[in-house]
């Protein structure tokens, strides 16, 4: 069953020069996909327009059978998308506490409790201090505080822009164990990312996104040695006709 | 120095400091200076003065001063109805105007200027709409009771006051302890985020025009109960608001309150030390001092 199908996605910031050029793909449920690609490529372009962040000036995209295109970003969520972004994905003004709270208004009132203390279970160096600030936690804390809150409406598809983005190496081991486990629990997984070798452990296929157009769509183990990836990214091969 | 200024600079601070709430929390959610509100202020005394007048005709018991105070039952009843129609004035205004330049993605400094040219328009179809001469809520006297230490008021003044900290309270509590408050927050932190967290900004702006407009009537109605109403007694109070918001630290609601107070004290002394005629220069002094020292204000993050 397809969670998320794009088709002919043409998105950017100004309709006459758009960033991201007719890509299409389908994800099916439970399936996690890295999204690849050189800086500027249109892959953070792409999954905020996907999420309601980015104007999508062609093409539709279908969540489950739902059509959503151009939808706002609350309205995207309500149906069942879940977006952290790259960077500020979380409200540094506002507790641990109270960021899962604001998302877990979308919940019936029964249920909200529960929602949090699942997610501060799941995430224990959130549940040691739901009072403090989130503007205090490090890095690492803060991609688990936006991947707690994004995870608390149990959305049918996850997408995150760059998880990895200025973390040490022992941090980005910590959000990769956390992603696997979130895939392993059967949430569809999109993520944008540059740290290819940990992108491609842990999703099953790639697209890889050059100047806008999808340039490859396959298992992630035909990219494993690099050859390939080298001459995408290096533009030593023509981006693939999208359909 | 008499210490009369402290009463007078407590009352007028309470009108400036429900101003600046509102002020305060459009600025920090919709990341613009209103310079409609102090229109708004202008707009609410003079609805809810049609309001009681109309209630007035329809039953006249309900203007007879109701003890200790100069006003009857009616303007009580009438500030609800001056409420909604202010409410009803803003948001009219922010979905002709703001909402659309919203839409639009212009600049903060196009959206300020569309408020300065609507402001102007506000008070011009006052003034047409109710000329220039001023009006009052009531014409009864009041003799200012004495409250010690050689401070005196009139219950009208304590009523305002004692109004403005009950509404302090409640509305610090519904923006800190709500999930309409969190959304507010969310939304003045970082909006686009707030959408992600399934947060509707609209809405959020949609509340926050109300709350500014509900405070805006009621701050209007407490200056025009106190002094008199004129088309341009919301401009007159715009630069204390703006100073008052400032101080006390865009965004904060008891920042923009204590602002307010501070400002109405020293305004209050300053008609003691160096003339009356020096007063309304107090707030352009405070906010200078308060932007070149400390930009963030008393309770302001820095980079709010």
């Amino acid at each position: 069953m397809t969670a998320l199908a794009v088709a002919g996605l043409h998105a950017g910031y100004d309709p006459d020069l758009p960033i991201v050029k007719g890509v299409s793909f389908d994800i099916a449920k439970g399936e996690a996909v890295s999204i690849l690609g050189p800086n500027g490529a249109g892959k953070s372009t792409m999954i905020k327009a996907i999420a309601g962040l980015v104007p999508c000036f062609g093409g539709s995209v279908r969540l489950g059978r739902t059509d959503v295109t151009g939808l706002a970003s609350h309205v995207l969520v309500r149906n069942g998308m879940g977006f952290v972004p790259q960077t500020e994905n979380i409200f540094t003004r506002l507790t641990i506490l109270e960021n899962l709270q604001i998302a877990a208004q979308l919940l019936p009132k029964s249920e909200r409790a529960d929602r949090i203390g699942a997610m501060l279970d799941m995430f224990p160096d959130l549940a040691a201090r739901p009072g403090e600030l989130a503007g205090a936690l490090s890095g690492g804390q803060r991609q688990m505080l936006a991947a707690a809150r994004a995870l608390l409406t149990e959305p049918e598809v996850l997408m995150l822009d760059e998880p990895s983005a200025g973390l040490s190496p022992k941090l980005v081991g910590q959000v990769f164990d956390t992603l696997r486990r979130i895939s392993e629990a059967g949430v569809t997984l999109v993520l944008v990312e540059q740290n290819v070798r940990a992108a491609l452990a842990l999703t099953g296929r790639a697209l890889v996104l050059v100047d806008g157009k999808l340039a490859h769509d396959g298992p992630t183990d035909t990219l494993h040695d690099g050859k390939l990836l080298g001459e995408l990214f290096l533009g030593h091969r023509a981006p693939e006709a999208s359909t | 120095m008499n210490p009369q200024a402290i009463i007078d600079g407590l009352i007028s601070g309470s009108t400036i400091g429900l101003g600046a709430i509102g002020l305060t929390l459009t600025y920090s959610i919709l990341r613009f200076a209103n310079f409609t509100h102090g229109d708004f202020l202008a707009w609410g005394a003079y609805l809810t003065l049609t309001v009681a007048g109309i209630l007035g005709g329809l039953a006249a018991g309900l203007g007879a001063p109701v003890y200790p105070f100069s006003f009857g039952w009616g303007l009580p009843l009438a500030v609800f109805g001056g409420v909604l129609l202010t409410v009803a004035l803003t948001l009219g205004l922010d979905r002709i105007l703001f909402g659309r330049l919203r839409a639009r993605g212009a600049d903060a400094i196009i959206i300020v200027m569309a408020s300065f040219g609507a402001s102007m328009a506000l008070r011009s179809l006052l003034e047409f709409i109710f000329t220039a001469k001023p009006a009052y809520f009531t014409k009864a006297l009041q003799i200012a009771k004495p409250l010690g230490l050689g401070m005196r008021a009139t219950p009208d003044q304590l009523l305002v006051i004692g109004l403005t900290a009950v509404l302090v309270v409640i509305l610090h509590l519904l923006v800190t302890r709500s999930a309409t408050g969190r959304a507010m927050r969310a939304v003045s932190e970082n909006p686009s985020l707030a959408g992600v967290y399934g947060v509707d900004v609209e809405n959020v702006i949609r509340v926050t025009w109300i709350i500014g407009a509900g405070l805006a009537c009621i701050a209007g109605v407490m200056a025009g109960l106190l002094v008199q109403i004129r088309p341009y007694m919301g401009f007159d109070l715009l630069l204390p608001l703006f100073s008052a918001a400032i101080l006390g630290g865009i965004g904060s609601i008891p920042g923009a309150m204590l602002g307010g107070l501070m400002i109405g004290l020293a305004e209050a002394f300053a008609v003691q030390i160096v003339g009356a005629e020096w007063r309304a220069a107090i707030s352009f002094v405070i906010l200078v001092l308060v932007l070149m020292l400390r930009p963030q204000g008393l309770f302001g993050q820095k980079g709010a």
